[in-house]
Parts: C-alpha cells; sequence; structure tokens
C-alpha cells in the first residue's frame, strides 16, 4: 500500500483535468437546480410533496442521485475501460501497487467527487432559494455513502464486463439515461403518467432517491428500510461479482 | 544450490493460446550484471516469454526463478526489485511527466532520485508535459525512465528502443551500459539484431517460441564462418566477359583473377559494377587493396562487412529476421 495517498492525489488531479467528466459531475446539476428552481420557486407546496417542501428542497436530494449515477453509471466504466484500452492498468500492474491500492484509492476520489457535487448543490440551494432539510446531515452523509458505493460496485461491474471504452460510454448511458427521469431524480415522478410511476420500483436509482429524499424530509432510517435494503443488496451483489469479473488487461 | 547465483532461470517454459503455442520450451539462464537480449521476429514469444518471466502472465509449463523467487507467487516482492518496461502500455493522458516520475517513485520502499535520470533521457525540459503530448520516442524514453526508478536489480525492456532516433537510441544503449556497471542486470527483447550485437553480454535469438541459437555476440558470428565481405564498385563495370582479363575491344574493369590468388579469399561476386569479396584473414582487406592499386584498377566506395548477427539468423532458419511474421504453430 505504499503511494496510496500520492496516488489518490494524482488520481483526483486526472478527474478534475478532464472538463467534461468534471462539468457533468460538479457544475451540471447544480445548473439544473438553479435552472428549475428559478422556474419553479421554492414555496411549500404540501399538495404536491405532501408535506411542507418546496421544490428546490426536494430537487436537491433527487439531484444527489444523478450526480452519484453519472460517477457511477458514467464515470467509472468509461475512465475503467479506457485505462485497460490504452494499457495504463497494465503499466501500474507493472509496479508494487497492488489492485485493492488502486481500486481504493479511485473510489475514494469518485466518493471525493460526488461529496463536491452534492456540496455545491447544498451551497447553491441554501444561498439562492432559502434550502430547507428537516433531517440530520449525518443520516444523509451515511445514506449518501451507502448509495455512492452501491453505485459504485455496479459501475465497477459495468466495466468488468464491456470490452471497450466506447461500449462502456453506450452501456452506462443506456443505463443512466431512462433511470434518471424515470426514478424521480431527474424530474419528480408525480408528474409522470400512472403507469410510468410504477416503473420506478424497479430501478436502483429511485430507492436512492426514496432514501436521500425521505431522511431530507425527516423520515426515520426504519420508515426506509426497503431502501436500505434494495442498496445493501445491490452493494453486496455488485462487489461480488465485480470483484470477480474485474479484469486489468 | 548454484543456480542462486543466477538473475534468472527459466527451465522448460511453454505457453498456449488456443492453438498457437507462443513459447515453446524455452531453458536458458541469465547472470547476474550482465545485459542478455533476447532477439527473433515478430511473433516468435519474445514478450510471451520476458511477461511469464515478469510474472505479468501465467506459463502453462515450465520452472522460472528471478533472484531466487516465484515470479507468480512473490510478484509483490519480485516487483519492489525489478522494473519494467512493457512493450505496449500507456499512462493517464493527462498525467505530467514530473507526476509519473513522483507517484511511480511513491510505489516502490525505495526510489532513486529521478531528475538526473529524466535528464539523462532528454527529458529534462519535458517535466511539465502532459504524458499525452509527449512525442512517441519521448513516452518510450519515460517508460524507460520508470523502469529504472527503484534503482531494480533486473531490469526487464521490452522492445527497448523501438520508435526512437538513432542519437536517442545510442544514448539508450549508454545508460543501459551504465546501469550494468552499476549492478544492474538487463534483460532486453529487440527485434533489431544490430542492437543486440552492440549492446548484449549474450543474446538468445528466438524463432517460433523455441532458442535456437544462444551465445555471446562475437561467437554466434564467429561460428557462421563467414569471415570479411568487402564490397566495392570498379569504374567501366565488371561484365563477365571481362573479368578474366579485358579480351573484349575495351580495357578490362576488373580482373578477378588477381584477388582470387590472394591468402584467404574465398569467393569473388560481381553484379553489375560492384563487387563482393569474401574471405578472412587479417590482412585481408589490405591485400585486396594493394591488388588492386598494383593492377591499376580504380574503384570506388570500398567498404568492409563483417558477418552480423542478421546472417546468422539467415543461417539458422532461410529467412531475414524482417522477412515475415512467424507462421502459427500448432
Ligand atoms: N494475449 C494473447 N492472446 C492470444 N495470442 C497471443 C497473446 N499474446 C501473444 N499471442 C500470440 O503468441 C505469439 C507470440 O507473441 P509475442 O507477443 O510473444 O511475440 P513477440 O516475439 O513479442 O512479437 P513482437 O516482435 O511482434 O513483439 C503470437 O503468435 C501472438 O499472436
Ligand atoms: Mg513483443
Amino acid at each position: 500500500m505504499h503511494g496510496l495517498g500520492k496516488f489518490f492525489v494524482m488520481q483526483f488531479k486526472l478527474y478534475l483535468r478532464e472538463p467534461l467528466a468534471f462539468f457533468f459531475s460538479l457544475a451540471y446539476p447544480a445548473l439544473l437546480l438553479l435552472l428549475f428552481g428559478f422556474i419553479y420557486g421554492n414555496q411549500p407546496a404540501p399538495e404536491f410533496w405532501g408535506r411542507n417542501f418546496g421544490t428546490v428542497d426536494a430537487s436537491v436530494p433527487a439531484y444527489t442521485a444523478i450526480i452519484i449515477g453519472t460517477v457511477a453509471l458514467m464515470g467509472i466504466p468509461i475512465d475503467t475501460a479506457t485505462n485497460r484500452e490504452t494499457g495504463v492498468l497494465r503499466r501500474y500492474r507493472a509496479t508494487p501497487l497492488q489492485p485493492a491500492a488502486y481500486l481504493i484509492a479511485s473510489i475514494a476520489v469518485y466518493l471525493v467527487i460526488a461529496l463536491l457535487g452534492m456540496g455545491l448543490l447544498v451551497l447553491t440551494g441554501k444561498l439562492v432559494f432559502g434550502l430547507r432539510m428537516e433531517g440530520s446531515w449525518f443520516s444523509i452523509l451515511v445514506a449518501f455513502i451507502l448509495s455512492a458505493f452501491s453505485f459504485y460496485s455496479v459501475g465497477y461491474l459495468i466495466a468488468s464486463v464491456v470490452p471497450t471504452s466506447r461500449i462502456a460510454q453506450a452501456v452506462g448511458m443506456v443505463i443512466f439515461f431512462p433511470m434518471m427521469f424515470l426514478s424521480g431524480a431527474g424530474l419528480p415522478l408525480q408528474l409522470l403518467p400512472e403507469g410510468l410511476q410504477k416503473v420506478s420500483d424497479f430501478l436502483p436509482m429511485s430507492y436512492v432517491v426514496r432514501l436521500i429524499q425521505g431522511l431530507w424530509f425527516g423520515d426515520s432510517w426504519v420508515d426506509l428500510w426497503v431502501p436500505v435494503l434494495v442498496l445493501v443488496a445491490m452493494l453486496a451483489l455488485g462487489t461480488l461479482l465485480s470483484s470477480r469479473m474485474f479484469r486489468w488487461d | 544450490m548454484s543456480d542462486d547465483m543466477k538473475a534468472i532461470t527459466v527451465d522448460g517454459l511453454r505457453k498456449r493460446y488456443g492453438d498457437v503455442t507462443a513459447v515453446d520450451g524455452v531453458s536458458f539462464q541469465v547472470e547476474n550484471g550482465e545485459i542478455f537480449g533476447m532477439v527473433g521476429p515478430n511473433g516468435s514469444g519474445k514478450t510471451t516469454t520476458i511477461e511469464c518471466i515478469e510474472g505479468l502472465r501465467d506459463p502453462d509449463e515450465g520452472q522460472i526463478g528471478v533472484l531466487g523467487l516465484d515470479p507468480w507467487l512473490d510478484v509483490y516482492e519480485l516487483r519492489e526489485r525489478t522494473g519494467i518496461q512493457l512493450q505496449s502500455a500507456n499512462l493517464p493522458r493527462r498525467m505530467r511527466v514530473e507526476e509519473a516520475m513522483d507517484v511511480f517513485s511513491s510505489f516502490y520502499r525505495t526510489s532513486r532520485d529521478w531528475q538526473p535520470l529524466l535528464e539523462g533521457l532528454g527529458l529534462g525540459d519535458k517535466r511539465k508535459t502532459y504524458f499525452s503530448q509527449l512525442s512517441g520516442g519521448q513516452q518510450q524514453r519515460l517508460f524507460v525512465a520508470l523502469a529504472l526508478i527503484n534503482q531494480p536489480e533486473i531490469v526487464f525492456l521490452d522492445e527497448l528502443t523501438t520508435g526512437l532516433d538513432p542519437r536517442a537510441r545510442h544514448g539508450i544503449w549508454d545508460l543501459m551500459r551504465e546501469i550494468r556497471e552499476q549492478g544492474t542486470t538487463v534483460f532486453l527483447t529487440s527485434h533489431f539484431m544490430d542492437e543486440a550485437e552492440q549492446l548484449c553480454d549474450r543474446v538468445a535469438i528466438l524463432d517460433y517460441g523455441r532458442i535456437i541459437a544462444l551465445d555471446t555476440p562475437e561467437r554466434l558470428v564467429n561460428q557462421l564462418g563467414m569471415g570479411t565481405r568487402i564490397v566495392f564498385q570498379v569504374n567501366g563495370g565488371t561484365q563477365t566477359g571481362q573479368i578474366r582479363g579485358g579480351n573484349g575491344s575495351h580495357e578490362a574493369a576488373f580482373d578477378g583473377a588477381q584477388i582470387g590468388v590472394i591468402d584467404g579469399v574465398q569467393r569473388i561476386e560481381l553484379t553489375g559494377d560492384k563487387v563482393m569479396v569474401y574471405g578472412d584473414g587479417s590482412n585481408l582487406v589490405s591485400e585486396v587493396i594493394n591488388s588492386l592499386e598494383t593492377s591499376g584498377v580504380s574503384f570506388h566506395n570500398l567498404r568492409t562487412e563483417q558477418a552480423d548477427l542478421e546472417d546468422v539468423f539467415l543461417a539458422l532458419t532461410g529467412r531475414q529476421v524482417g522477412d515475415l511474421e512467424s507462421p502459427v504453430l500448432i
């Protein structure tokens, strides 16, 4: 595990040097919030949300799921497949850097990136729209980390099975975009026709939205046992499969 | 065990890919502190062999010892003590040269001061440059630097100088000799026969996954018994009819018989105005020139050629190294 710290910093810098990845994981969700915040405002709308919250209050936790999804389903598979395809992973494998160290540093970077994205989102909400939150930040952080790890394990699973970075990109988009619109992350489920709303039960991202939004609105962990269970199961399965199928070459 | 004294021992190495036998029973040993080269045409199994020794590929059969370690089981210990340059690899596009050196040196328990290493490889002014903005040859040199960053006991270099200009090539050769003086064993592959000949203490020639010759370059060449070749051009051409004294309408351009009687000359070949004299003996060249001058033959472009590893390969296989890929062996 020699050099883990330096490697983490390096990976972090490399991520920030990719303008597109940088934009989509950090700036894009905050811009989305500004856009819809200015359109709908943040007046409490209990008749819509079932509680005393406004659009921005509900969107910040929902967009958090978008951030996790972008990093997990686009960032991780594309970066990893590119590094494998071009022989970067081979070059690392020819040093004493252990595979576990590579993964730990990379996952830590993706976690920090997603946290920064969420931080920017929360900051924008607070400064511009007077964001409200009823739960505990600590609980939300825990839920965030669970959701991120759970999705990242799936990201690494995709990275393991796709042969090239182009296919990684295609697969990531095909999974990510429909899920973003049908899970309540990109827009409130209430706006969808009833039939489509049911689809969200089958989409993992919905459970991230339900968990983080629920905690945000002040629900307790006990009330949210279903999303927790789904995400834990996904984490276990994703980790098991991706650790078996991961390829360095 | 006397094998403990060797840097590398390989015994009966075999590796198949489906129907292709990439390495077909290779055995050899590398001494501590030597520059050992493995040459052979494309697809002859060099990369497969070197990567099995490095512990990057799992051989199907055979025993390998590197510094007394098993490259597959003791892989991390081996990584600490060896350096590797891969035939094909990459760094992240936007990693700067100095960042690569810094990060890679942090992977090792011990590493050397890499600034002089970069300078020595002509990358001193490229420290801030992104990897993707280096030229191919500069990237190659950076990979050589990375392979030496931990002051390895053995350094493995797969296609050491592919893509380098002549000056960079000679620079790398000098660097290799220098690190050998510092006690590092060098194991390299190449498909440049001249590189193997000039740089290596011993050379293994690989063909179809087998070693077909292994010795010092001098001995490999001498065993051919091809001696020296003297090549020159004569003015006026050397039509076959004119060889034995000018009985044509114009003056003899060249009289092969004069040279044919010199001690040590074995054969004379003529093509157009080009003459090739084959033979051996330490005075051969001066006697041939003497003879040409006394008989008044006007010649130019005289040069001598020694047989080289290229000829060795040709003699052993009937092919030139660059001729064709090794056909697939079933
Ligand atoms: N990963 C692989 N999968 C399938 N076949 C392979 C693989 N690696 C090598 N081979 C085959 O094994 C043989 C030897 O390949 P190898 O790369 O060892 O040759 P080489 O001597 O290094 O050639 P070159 O000079 O082109 O680098 C070739 O026929 C090649 O097609
Ligand atoms: Mg090769």
